[in-house]
């Protein structure tokens, strides 16, 4: 643990090698993504954007381990991805903070899982809450909680872990404009106290070309990476960052690479755990 | 037109601090007249067993000759009251419906759990048990009679087998209905399968099992006279039988309300356990 701690810098490499992935049973099974080869070096945030439906929410469902590729390899600093693990950590666009534990306790669950002393674990859960500013409100159940700071506290649960990638799922898709705004300026800074590989998956492309060192634009189904766009803003950034022409052009670029050009309909939602049925069973 | 608006506003406020109730409560939680209406509906159904039973009431169909009045009750119910035998008769109930009870929380829960979870679980246990399932509790006894060496082992299993199905059914329900976003949030967080057990299934069928046990309890009480006809000489459903066989009309009626009224408390501590044990099921009313 503290060994990988230490090494938190350099480790976090995530590879896929002509990855593919298949969703669906029998005759309605269909492929969300192809021909996928990506290199993301440690440490990098990198923003998924793409249109709804397109896979890239599937495609980070197979780095969390919840989704296997039906061809190809995933593999995170050499070791291939074969289940969910606490190294690779997951915010979903909804909560999933445990309803029945206070926020500190839903913080405080991955130390429990490893077996650490509740004493210990609660001063831990203690400090990661106070890194995502909800030091006052350990003892609020998630229902007691707005959404923004319900994805805080689902952030938190996820870092105590050292996790050596954060996979985020449109985690602030939900909430309203202001808030969405105040969540990406604390991830950025929690970001660089804790530094790790962030895969961020949305279709809101301000979001993206504030948030990412790179980020990589996908196709309708079958998803593909169309643009590998790296960005070189200066960090940190601040939010007159969208008005600098730089930005403009990129946006520009980007809102015409997702500009559907068939006229068919935005497909329905993916999941990182696959079809949307699955959630709703 | 600024000045109407304070106009508007400024008799309400002492108006409303004058009731001393916090703003946004506009009602007390039960009303005066609601309680009023349900006390006057217990009076009412008192009044009519009064007079049917004063006037020994003959419908043809159903006849209340021998149905001793509400007063016959009270006075039988003094006397029971102060007689020794009172508390070996309830306690005898109690100790047979609670021994039923909890190894019917005990094997429902735990058979429950596993049904909700695992298929193979599902597809060994589900269909015997819903053979056995529309099995009435009377149906029980002959063969409860020959199963057990003795009587009292007999009776806690009918109050058992009433308590079970209930119980059963409803953690089968809450377990599958476990999300599976929480089990895969909790898998990527490190947790494995008794712990996915321990902390998402369990506490997502809570709600669930506490309906099941206050049903459970319910049925259990249900099937009580049912079991303490087999034989004894204690408990509530036997003093109710053999009120019958001894012809003490009275009580009888002393004997239901018994049940009644232990059987609406027990049910009702159950909940109130089950409240208890989860404190997050009142957090989003408080928010």
């Amino acid at each position: 643990m503290t060994a990988r701690a230490t090494q938190a810098g350099r480790a976090g490499r995530i590879e896929l090698a002509d990855v593919a992935i298949r969703l669906g049973q029998g005759e309605a099974a269909f492929d969300v993504v192809e021909n996928v080869r990506l290199t993301i070096p440690a440490g990098q945030f990198v923003c998924l954007l793409g249109p709804s439906g397109c896979g890239k929410s599937t495609l980070l469902g197979a780095l969390a381990g919840h989704l296997a590729p039906s061809r190809g390899r995933v593999s995170l600093d050499g070791e291939t991805v074969a289940g969910p693990h606490p190294e690779r950590g997951i915010v979903f666009q909804q909560h999933t903070l445990l309803p029945w534990k206070r926020a500190l306790d839903n913080v405080a669950f991955g130390p429990k899982m490893r077996g650490l002393a509740r004493g210990e674990r609660l001063a831990q859960a203690r400090a990661f809450l106070a890194l995502v500013g909800l030091a006052d409100f350990a003892e609020r159940y998630p229902a007691e909680l707005s959404g923004g700071m319900q994805q805080r506290v689902e952030i938190a649960r996820v870092l105590i872990n050292a996790p050596r990638v954060l996979l985020m799922d449109e985690p602030f898709g939900a909430l309203d404009a202001q808030t969405r705004l105040m969540m990406q300026e604390l991830l950025l800074d929690i970001w660089t106290r804790l530094p790790t590989t962030v895969v961020f998956v949305t279709h809101d492309i301000d979001e993206a070309l504030f948030l990412a060192d790179r980020v990589l634009v996908m196709s309708a189904r079958p998803g593909r990476i169309l643009e590998d766009i790296p960005l070189d803003f200066a960090r940190p950034r601040g939010r007159d960052l969208v008005t600098d022409p730089g930005f403009v052009d990129l946006k520009r670029r980007c809102l015409d690479l997702l500009r559907p050009r068939d006229g068919k309909p935005p497909l329905p939602r993916l999941t990182p755990l696959g079809l949307p049925g699955v959630e709703a069973a | 037109m600024s000045g109407a608006v304070i106009d508007a506003a400024a008799p309400a406020l002492p108006a409303r601090s004058g009731t001393g109730r916090p703003a946004g409560t506009f009602r007390p939680s039960l009303p005066v007249r609601r309680l009023a209406l349900r006390a006057g509906a217990l009076g009412l159904g008192l009044l009519a067993w009064h007079l049917a039973a004063s006037y020994r009431l003959d419908l043809g169909l159903v006849t209340f000759r021998n149905v001793p009045t509400p007063l016959d009750v009270a006075r039988a119910t003094a006397a029971l009251a102060q007689s020794p035998k009172l508390g070996a008769h309830v306690g005898a109930s109690l100790v047979r419906v609670l021994s039923g009870f909890l190894l019917a929380l005990a094997a429902g829960v735990a058979l429950g759990l596993a049904i909700g979870r695992s298929r193979t679980a599902r597809d060994l246990l589900l269909p015997p048990l819903e053979v056995l399932r529309p099995i009435p509790a009377v149906a029980w006894i002959p063969l409860a009679i020959l199963m057990f060496p003795s009587s009292e082992l007999s009776m806690v299993f009918i109050t058992f087998t009433g308590a079970l199905f209930p119980i059963l059914l409803n953690t089968v329900h809450g377990a599958e209905g476990a999300s599976p976003r929480l089990v895969a949030s909790v898998r990527s967080l490190g947790a494995g399968r008794s712990a996915i057990l321990r902390e998402v299934v369990i506490p997502a069928a809570a709600p669930s099992i506490v309906t099941g046990a206050a049903i459970g309890m319910g049925t259990a009480w249900f099937c009580l006279v049912t079991a303490e006809m087999i034989s004894g000489q204690y408990g509530i459903g036997y003093f109710t039988w053999e009120s019958y066989t001894l012809q003490n009309y009275d009580d009888i009626v002393v004997g239901m309300l018994l049940i009644g009224l232990l059987g609406m408390g027990s049910s009702a501590l159950v909940r109130a356990a089950g409240g208890l044990a989860m404190p997050w099921a009142r957090a989003g009313v408080r928010s």
